[in-house]
């Protein structure tokens, strides 16, 4: 178990070294400029696509028919849909351009960055890490020292692929039934719908429960990790958190360089205003969905 | 005598062909050959031996009957030349004392035309089946003292011939309770009447008398067509007095009528009734002013109840009746009289101008509440006034079209007396009404063509819909709206709607089930369109369930109506089974059907189902395993989620507990160290 040692050895640093917060603190960068920017506009899209989705998909609640209301019609509601869903691809797109770029920028080669170390792909460590994790909520080992990406990030990371891919293929069906048809016979469309709807109920479901814990609402980062939005972390936090990715940007002499400034009050503000009002809508969402299928189920 | 008449009587048919002349011959011969063979037979004298005894009688089944014959009364007879035994035949040759009874006298013998006829009649006839009260020869003419019909004693002289035909045909009469007369009062009535007071009162012997018009012998009911007051021939019966009354009438009433339709025209009895005609139209030199001479008084009130008889004369004049005197609705005055309305006994029956009225208001419910003498009947009167009755294009009326709800509504509003004891689904009828496309078309748009509570359920034939003859039974429904909404009655007759109509006891739905009876909307109003769908998921239960699962029933669910609703696939009044090649959903029609919203739809776009479920793994199998699969995919995706994070939970709380605690140990440290 070469990684749990290193995990344990990495105690003995943190303790013995004293953070030196002297006035401001210090934070490392850790998402690029696009990734905030994409993350925030697909708040704005997810939420713009769930709201109206799960109207039309529960609409047979009351507050179904209010919210239809409220956005002005169904007609408005699908407007909003199709331009968050062009929004949606928009976003898919632009990352996969900057992967691209990245891929010559820095991997230098397709393989370096689907291999290298700080992949999002599926890797050995990532089981490992996963079993460890298990073990460890189990109380039968040490937290394990998670790296850059951690499983249930690159869980997540994918789950958006596979959505888009699902969702958005289905979506298209529907949104140009009689386009689609030319080529698939009718009954297509209401397979679509099925699948359109519980994948996209799966997407809701998930993304407001399981990726607002796994991110937020874990006791490490209660109430709010606002990192994707800032785009840096307090190095205290990181060392703590990601203990062997710290190890290695200190050993590689890349921190130094990763080092930033926090963003001043009124920043921080702005931001978390915007990531309270997009976790408050999604854990709203989820009651209404809970709702409309525990009480209101036809 | 028995071996001669015929043997002449036998010359006599030989020798003359049949008619008048030979009629009369042939009496005189019988007359001769009578009188040639009196010395053979017995002579008068013979019988008045024993029949002149005043005490003579006899028991004929519980009855006495005297046998007694006035010589005197008989020599005054028609028939005084006549031996006794030219009618009492069986008693020729035979030994005196005579053996009893005899054999009934045949008149016939003689009058044998006239007994034809009367073998023809209702009376006759009634003698053929042996009728006890049948009228023979001798229930008119008498028996020994036949007196010419001319001599003013006869006893059927023209003065006498209403009491002969009264014995049996007045009031109280075994004829009248137990044979089915359908007049009344018929000898009351003739009395009373122009004829029977000509006769009667005044002595006028041309004055017709019932035979007159019924004939004397042929008496046939009126449904015989060859009888004299059959509907065909009462004009010319009437004529027999009336001469170019015809003429006449057809300058009063419209000419081209009485020519063009042939029963457009009415017989004199629909206006002068049998009986006691004058009675109903004439007013019998009874001016309305002389009924104001008391009437046009202020303080005049019924002696019974004490509501006040006055009438006002403005109102009157202005009146549908203006016409109309005052006689001839409250029938009965008699004009000799001081009072002539203290002979009014009847109310005043408007059925008997407004026949057609009065017959089908009997039928409704109103009228059968009246007939039972129920206080919550309306008679004309509650609706259409008394003295000041208006036709119903005047808007001052109660009838006029905008006013019918109001009037309806004095027993049909809520809480009212009609609307307490109805049973039914409809409530707040009224006020629904008046909230009505209907209602708002008549009462705010005042467009009086607008369907009002008489349209629908008909101004005296007011029925429930349970009746099977009411206009809005819904079997009639559809005729009933058919009547203003033109064509749509075609469609819906054509549907498969209709066709199913009378299949079950549920009938399909009609007119009133979707658009409801009272409440009925604009079509094109949201509200109209969205209920549409609940309406007819009445019935189609499933399909409408599975409709909501579809894109087409989310949106409609919400409250929008652009999208396609039941009628917009269906159809809706020409809804037709999809198997139907003229249905909008045949394979032929589905298409464009669809394209009326998506107008690039193609064949396999129609596949799409509207009606899908996904809970019918038999009928859609892929839509109930794309369900599951999906189904499965979100259950297991959440358990695997949800047990990673409640088991994480503790280990993270413990975290950063650990963390908080070795913080606070930093800083402390760090604060020792400064």
């Amino acid at each position: 178990m070469p990684d749990t040692a290193p995990a344990v050895k990495e105690k003995e640093p943190i303790v013995s070294q004293p953070v030196q917060v002297k006035g401001e603190e210090r934070q490392i960068r850790r998402f690029s400029n696009l990734e905030r920017v994409l993350h925030a506009v697909m708040i704005v899209s997810f939420i713009s696509l769930a709201v109206t989705g799960m109207i039309l998909k529960f609409s047979y609640t009351g507050w179904a028919s209010i919210l239809a209301r409220v956005l002005g019609g169904f007609e408005a509601m699908g407007y909003i849909h199709r331009v968050a869903a062009v929004m949606m691809f928009g976003i898919f797109f632009s990352h996969l351009y900057d992967l691209l770029n990245r891929k010559r920028k820095e991997a230098g080669s397709l393989k370096a960055l689907l291999f290298g170390p700080d992949t999002m792909l599926p890797t050995r460590r990532d089981l490992r890490e996963f079993i460890a994790s298990l073990k460890w909520f189990l109380n039968l080992g040490p937290r394990p020292a998670y790296g850059r990406w951690t499983y249930w990030e690159k869980f997540d990371y994918f789950a958006v692929f596979w959505g888009i891919a699902v969702i958005g293929s289905t979506g298209l069906m529907l949104w140009f039934p009689e386009f689609f048809t030319q080529f698939v016979p009718g009954w297509f469309l209401n397979v679509a719908t099925i699948i359109h709807s519980d994948e996209a109920l799966l997407a809701v479901g998930f993304i407001f429960t399981v990726h607002f814990f796994n991110t937020h609402l874990r006791p490490e980062k209660f109430p709010m990790d606002i990192v994707i939005f800032t785009g840096r972390v307090s190095l205290e936090e990181f060392k703590e958190d990601r203990p062997k990715e710290y190890e290695k940007l200190k050993k590689s002499g890349e921190l130094e360089s990763l080092m930033a400034e926090p963003y001043p009050p009124i920043v921080l503000r702005t931001i978390r205003a915007f990531a309270w009002t997009a976790l408050g809508l999604g854990f709203t969402i989820i009651v209404m969905i809970m709702y409309a299928m525990i009480f209101a189920y036809r | 005598m028995r071996k001669r008449l015929p043997v002449l009587q036998t010359i006599g048919t030989e020798e003359q062909s049949p008619g008048q002349p030979f009629r009369a011959i042939l009496r005189a011969v019988v007359l001769i050959a009578a009188l040639s063979s009196a010395a053979l037979s017995q002579e008068k004298a013979d019988c008045l031996i024993c029949h002149e005894d005043k005490d003579l009688a006899a028991v004929r089944g519980k009855k006495t009957v005297s046998l007694y014959v006035d010589e005197g009364r008989f020599l005054k007879s028609v028939h005084r030349d006549f031996n006794c035994t030219s009618c009492h035949t069986d008693l020729d040759g035979e030994e005196m004392p005579h053996s009893v009874p005899l054999q009934k006298v045949e008149c016939g013998l003689c009058h044998g035309d006239r007994q034809e006829e009367h073998k023809e009649s209702l009376h006759g006839k009634a003698i053929e089946r042996g009728d006890p009260l049948a009228p023979t020869c001798q229930s008119c003419h008498g028996e020994h003292y036949i007196l010419r019909v001319r001599d003013h004693a006869s006893a059927v002289a023209p003065l006498r011939i209403p009491f002969v035909c009264g014995r049996c045909h007045q009031e109280g009469t075994r004829v009248t309770r137990e044979r089915e007369i359908p007049q009344a009062r018929i000898l009351e009535n003739y009395s009373e009447s122009i004829h029977g007071e000509g006769l009667l009162r005044k002595g006028l012997i041309v004055a017709p008398n019932c035979a007159s018009c019924h004939t004397s012998h042929r008496i046939l009911p009126h449904t015989d067509p060859r009888s004299s007051i059959a509907r065909a021939n009462i004009a010319a019966t009437c004529a027999t007095c009336h001469a170019e009354i015809e003429e006449v009438h057809r300058k009063v009433i419209k000419g081209e009528l009485w020519e063009k339709q042939e029963h457009v025209l009415p017989a004199c009895v629909d206006c002068h009734q049998p009986h006691k005609i004058r009675k109903v139209y004439y007013d019998q030199g009874m001016a309305d002013k002389d009924c104001l001479r008391c009437h046009e008084r202020e303080n005049i009130v019924s002696s019974k109840d004490g509501h006040s008889l006055t009438v006002t004369v403005s109102v009157l004049s202005q009146s549908r009746h203006a016409a109309t005197s005052c006689s001839q609705c409250h029938a009965g005055v008699n004009a000799s009289r001081h009072r002539p309305c203290e002979t009014i006994s009847q109310k005043v029956d408007c059925a008997s101008c407004h026949a057609e009225a009065g017959r089908q208001f009997q039928l409704s419910t109103h009228g059968q509440l009246v007939a039972i003498n129920d206080p919550n009947g309306p008679t004309c009167k509650e609706c259409h006034g008394t003295h000041g009755v208006l036709g119903k294009a005047n808007p001052k009326s109660p009838i006029f079209a905008m006013n019918i709800p109001a009037l309806c509504a004095t027993c049909h509003q809520e809480g009212k007396k009609a609307a307490v004891r109805y049973a039914g689904r409809e409530h707040e009828i009224v006020d629904h009404y008046t909230e009505s496309i209907h209602g708002k078309g008549l009462l705010k748009s005042g467009l009086t063509v607008t369907a009002t509570c008489t349209n629908c359920h008909t101004a005296h034939n007011v029925l429930p819909a349970s009746n099977e003859v009411s206009s809005v039974h819904p079997r009639n429904t559809p005729q009933t709206c058919g009547k203003c909404h033109h064509g749509i009655e075609d469609q819906f007759l054509n549907s498969i709607h209709a066709k199913k109509m009378g299949e079950k006891d549920k009938h399909p739905p009609v007119c009133s089930d979707c658009h409801t009876a009272h409440t009925i909307r604009r079509t094109d109003a949201e509200g109209f369109k969205l209920d549409i769908m609940t309406k007819c998921g009445r019935c189609h239960e499933t399909i409408a369930a599975t409709y909501f699962d579809t894109y087409h029933g989310k949106v409609s669910q919400l409250g929008y109506t652009k999208t396609a609703k039941c009628y917009d696939c269906h159809g809706a009044h020409d809804i037709l089974p999809v198997s139907d090649p003229r249905s909008r959903l045949s394979h032929d029609n589905v298409v464009t059907t669809c394209q009326k919203c998506h107008p690039g739809a193609t064949r396999r776009f129609a596949g799409y189902l509207t009606h899908a479920t996904h809970h019918d793994p038999e009928k859609y199998p892929f839509l109930f395993w794309t369900f599951w699969g999906m189904t499965g995919l979100l259950v297991g995706t959440f358990i695997l989620g949800g047990v990673h994070t409640l088991l994480w939970l503790p280990r993270a709380l413990k975290f950063r507990r650990e963390r908080t605690m070795k913080r606070r140990r930093d800083q402390e440290e760090g604060t020792e160290n400064a």
